[in-house]
């Protein structure tokens, strides 16, 4: 039974916010105020430091990828040039595909680290949210 | 080598028993855990998006498991192995496209929405047709993807089970459905979560363990690998180089190329799971081990593919029964015997429960918490009514699954993978982009580009190489195909872009300034969302 109280309970509190998320107005009443937070300094900082860092980061591997792409459907000849052995361009340029992805994904880590998660804490701090 | 490569068919599906008992053993132990952690259901949070209680670890297993599906498995190692290097190309695009979700969807997707594609694309559109839109992209493309794997299960059950007939594969078919449907039921997102936390551990252990085996029996010299796969390969050397598979139509290749990319992080199924973690930094942290998951996978894939031909030859895996998804199955039992070849079906079966279960489990919950909650009773429904109403639909799609399924037994539907990925591609990246990162996005721009994305998809599938015209199409008597390629994503994509841009630049200017305000507070920011930080 104490199960079934706590299931209700949690029917509540979701039940709440189901309907503020169709009550735009009430909920812009009762909630943080968004329009003081977007228009923050601090905001401001975060929005840029996460659009300078996301955008060209998409970019460059979004074409060095369908540069890769290209490669193999157009350059048969040049991806099948031996380098060790029978390894050969098109195998190594594939692979390096895996190592660019894995430094990405490193090198955008520590930028969140480093950059987004201090500003973001910012925004929190001068937002008056506990963070 | 011709007496081993017979006598390894022949053997291969030789003792179905053993495979059956390690089936069951998996289903068996799976369901319990199922059971077990599956208290709690009866909550939306609960049964959507099991509380957001995994951790980020935990999650990106899971996210690796959604992608570790039988097409991606046996697919591509059977790629590898009989076309070689253009198997090889295939593969990564299915590593690099989570960058996509790392870096421009999952944190903000996180922050912004609960359950669904839907909370976040109607998050400051008006909500009634923006919801009616996403759930009819997520229930399309959970389908289609449904399709792709439980038509894969039929020919899988005939490699392992070694079950000829029609109607046998029908009956393991919808085995394998009611299984899904079992697991969706009993476990909610928790329950599929951890089967796919399970299934995805032993399917990367299986992998590296092979992986260093191989290595190690050609003395860790991947050129000699190389060196007697281009020997047991009727295309010799040209395997090493781009061509063999695409070469034909090459823009056909840069389109799926282009679909995969962009779609994989844009399946309804992906995005759904970056709700099971409590925050953003969870969702980081889950991408992270999905990303070292995924290149490891499918750096062993590599190594498998080109072993499987160079220990087994093409011809003895595009004779067995599954034809190329058999490589890595035969190549198990080339070098560990029955109890390997047991052991790497019953991951296989796994995989494809697994992953059949998550999007059942995601087209349920968007049409229960999109179409009826949000619609039918305007957001005031209740969360038990609601779930039960998600139960109805897994099962009702579970059943449709399954009959599809054996509709298409047999048939050549690889290329439903391949639609999946460009539909996503077209309707739900191009709308969730706009969303979170261009202000005047309205709600005509979100209407065009998923419906632009969607039919223009279907439209050009109808009228491609695949359906009509050609010797393997599904109708290979008619020819009504104008559209020469098989990957519409190179046309559909773009147009969905653009379709987007012009609805909204027609449309009226700016819908809910107040909404639109919060919602790009909280996407970068997460206040609001009522989420730990």
């Amino acid at each position: 039974m104490a199960l079934t109280t706590d299931a209700q309970g949690r029917h509540s509190a979701m039940y709440e916010q189901d309907q503020h998320l169709f009550d735009a107005a009430e909920y812009a009443n009762q909630g943080p105020d968004f329009a003081a937070i977007r228009s923050g300094a601090e905001f401001g900082v975060l929005r840029r430091r996460l659009r300078r860092f996301i955008f060209p980061m998409s970019a460059l591997f979004m074409g060095w990828y369908m540069t890769f792409v290209l490669l193999a459907a157009y350059a048969h000849d040049f991806m099948a040039t031996p380098v060790l052995g029978l390894i050969n361009v098109g195998m190594l340029l594939g692979l390096s595909q895996f190592v660019t992805t894995v430094m990405i994904m490193l090198i955008y880590c520590r930028y969140a680290g480093r950059k987004l998660d201090p500003a973001l804490a910012a925004v929190h701090a001068s937002a008056g949210v506990s963070s | 080598m011709t007496t081993g490569v017979l006598a390894a068919t022949t053997a291969v599906g030789s003792n179905p028993v053993m495979n059956l008992g390690m089936f069951v053993g998996f289903v068996a132990i799976t369901l319990f855990i199922v059971h077990r952690v599956s208290s709690g259901n009866t909550t939306t949070a609960g049964y959507y998006a099991a509380s957001g209680q995994f951790t980020g670890g935990q999650n990106g297993i899971a996210l690796s498991g959604d992608f570790l599906s039988a097409a991606s498995f046996l697919g591509i190692a059977g790629g590898i192995a009989v076309h070689g290097y253009d198997g090889f190309v295939y593969s990564v695009g299915w590593v690099v496209a989570w960058l996509v979700g790392l870096l421009l969807i999952a944190e903000m997707l996180r922050n912004t929405g609960r359950f669904t594609m839907g909370d976040v694309l109607a998050f400051r559109m008006r909500q009634r047709p923006v919801r009616i839109a996403a759930a009819t992209s997520t229930l399309l493309i959970s389908y289609v993807y449904l399709l792709a794997q439980i038509a894969g299960a039929g020919g899988l059950v005939s490699l392992l089970l070694n079950i000829t007939s029609k109607f046998g594969q029908s009956i393991a078919i919808a085995v394998a459905g009611i299984l899904m449907i079992l697991y969706v039921l009993i476990g909610g997102m928790k329950g599929t979560t951890w089967v796919q936390i399970i299934k995805a551990t032993l399917l990367l252990l299986c992998m590296a363990l092979i992986t260093v085996f191989l290595l190690g029996r050609f003395g860790f010299d991947f050129s000699t690998i190389l060196g007697q796969a281009t020997q047991h390969n009727k295309l010799g050397s040209a395997i090493l180089g781009p061509g063999t598979l695409y070469g034909k139509n090459k823009l056909d290749f840069v389109s799926l190329a282009l679909a995969l990319m962009l779609g994989i992080c844009s399946l309804p199924h992906v995005l759904m799971r970056f709700y099971t973690v409590p925050n953003a930094k969870h969702v980081r942290r889950s991408l992270v081990w999905a990303i070292w998951s995924m290149v490891g996978f499918y750096f062993c894939t590599l190594v498998v593919g080109y072993s499987a031909t160079a220990l087994v030859g093409d011809d003895a895996i595009v004779h067995a029964p599954g034809g190329e998804n058999s490589a890595a199955p035969l190549l198990a039992y080339a070098i560990g015997g029955s109890v390997l070849l047991g052991l790497v079906s019953a991951v296989a079966f796994a995989t494809i429960l697994a992953v059949v279960a998550g999007l059942t489990l995601t087209a349920s919950v968007s049409f229960a918490h999109d179409v009826y909650a949000s619609i039918l009773k305007r957001g005031i429904s209740e969360p038990r009514k609601e779930v039960r109403v998600a139960r109805l639909t897994a099962v009702t799609m579970g059943v449709l699954a399954i009959l599809g399924g054996i509709l298409v037994n047999g048939r050549n539907v690889a290329f439903l993978v391949a639609l999946a990925l460009a539909l996503a591609a077209s309707a739900n990246l191009s709308t969730l982009l706009y969303s979170l990162f261009w202000k005047r996005f309205n709600t005509p721009g979100a209407l065009a580009s998923i419906y632009v994305g969607l039919g223009s998809c279907m439209v050009l599938i109808i009228f491609s190489p695949v359906v009509s015209g050609s010797s393997t199409a599904i109708f290979p008597n008619a020819d009504f195909h104008w559209f020469p390629l098989s990957n519409p994503g190179i046309v559909s994509i773009p147009l969905s872009f653009v379709a987007g841009w012009v609805a909204t630049m027609l449309g009226s200017r700016g819908e809910n300034p107040a909404k639109q305000t919060e919602m790009e507070v909280r996407a970068l920011t997460g206040i609001g969302s009522g989420l730990p930080t």
